[in-house]
């Protein structure tokens, strides 16, 4: 298989990447929903580590799958899945959650506006007052903090820059193989820094997220606090660290 | 009499204990040596409490334990510190290593489909010329 030739910024094989740690209850439907909405494109699973069936109720649907041998957080199953994707000849990497919050209809909406506004990583942000998604509190103010910070670095407004729900084009994937932090929120909010030190292009669309297929995301008083300062803290590790620039491309 | 015998003795089992992890390679030179300068150094005040006594003099602390407590405590700190880094530098080759895993299994699967002719060239994803390359 031949690496296509692509513009800095156009992907022409993109590849679904879902992070999955046990998700054997919500993985089955979301890879059928993928298969009916896009059949004609490529899907990889990163088994995370996981202790239930995630890995065979993939495999039973002819999905590749890479099996984790350890859990490693979805920073580490994503820069997997971007070595995978750099190795397997595709240029770009959707980002896509095994448990069905993000909604795969919206990735052709990602995709179109890769293209149309010709930037290297584009972020599927939440309607503000998605019903699932109404936080309050501390945990409010540190995604408030994380967006209004992360907007005036990178230079666009971005509302919601600790969503999971990304694509990233043939640059983005060429630099995340090799620099993708493990650390809590450094796939998203740590990621984005990452980008737009390497000198990437970075732009939100709005998606409308579903409720997860099961478990809730905790929201006590205490937890968003420690998240408020968890953010923070990560937020300005994120932003002392020395930039790495993107390396050269490899001429094959 | 004192306690300053009871201090080196302590030492003393200290050191074997840690020339036993040594010997059965439970623990790594490299870490071991770290432990030996710190026992040396306790030994010797141990043994000659003048120098620690001359030490307080010489810094200006008027309490000699005091300054005994508070270098203890950030030559621990240092170490634990070290030791951080290094788990650190653990994970982040754990990290590596277990994509890599990954990623070969993978590989497998695919060459294992192909040699029973389920799949043919270039119906699936494969690995391209630039899985030879090392990535950091």
């Amino acid at each position: 298989m031949t690496t296509p030739v692509h513009l800095d910024h156009q992907p022409v094989n993109p590849l679904i990447v879902l992070p999955a740690w046990n998700e054997q209850e919500a993985l089955p439907s979301v890879l059928q929903e993928i298969r009916t909405l896009m059949p004609g494109i490529a899907v990889l699973v990163v088994n995370d580590g996981s202790t239930d069936a995630t890995s065979h109720v993939a495999r039973r649907l002819g999905v590749p799958v890479l099996d984790l041998p350890v859990n490693l957080g979805v920073g580490g199953a994503m820069r997997a899945g971007f070595k995978y994707a750099l190795r397997t000849g595709h240029d770009a990497v959707i980002q896509l959650d095994a448990d069905g919050q993000h909604d795969p209809r919206n990735v052709e909406t990602l995709l179109q506006a890769m293209a149309s506004a010709n930037v290297d990583v584009v972020i599927g942000a939440r309607f503000a007052g998605v019903g699932a998604y109404e936080s309050r509190g501390p945990r409010r103010w540190a995604m408030r903090g994380l967006s209004f910070v992360l907007s005036r670095l990178v230079g666009t407004r971005l509302t919601d820059t600790t969503s999971g729900f990304k694509l990233s084009g043939p640059r983005a994937v060429r630099l995340f193989a090799t620099n993708y932090p493990a650390e809590y929120l450094g796939d998203t909010v740590e990621s984005l820094v990452i980008a737009h030190r390497a000198g990437l292009s970075i732009r939100q669309v709005g998606v409308e997220m579903r409720p997860r297929s099961g478990g809730q995301p905790s929201h006590s008083p205490i937890r968003s606090a420690i998240f408020l300062l968890r953010a923070g803290l990560a937020l300005g590790i994120a932003l002392t660290r020395p930039a790495t620039p993107l390396a050269p491309e490899v001429t094959r | 009499m004192s306690g300053y015998p009871f201090a080196v003795a302590l030492c003393v089992v200290t050191v074997g204990f840690i020339v036993y992890l040594l010997r059965t390679r439970r623990i790594r030179e490299k870490y071991a040596a770290i432990w030996f300068l710190v026992l040396a150094a306790v030994v010797v005040l141990g043994a000659f409490p003048g120098v620690l006594f001359g030490l307080a003099r010489a810094v200006g602390v008027e309490t000699p334990t005091n300054l005994l407590f508070a270098s203890s405590f950030v030559v621990l700190l240092l170490v634990c510190i070290q030791l951080s880094m290094e788990i650190s530098r653990l994970e982040e080759e754990t990290r590596t290593i277990a994509e890599e895993v990954a990623l070969l299994g993978r590989r497998i699967e695919v060459d294992e489909q192909f040699l029973r002719g389920d799949i043919r060239r270039g119906s699936t994803d494969e690995p391209t010329a630039s899985d030879n390359e090392r990535a950091t």
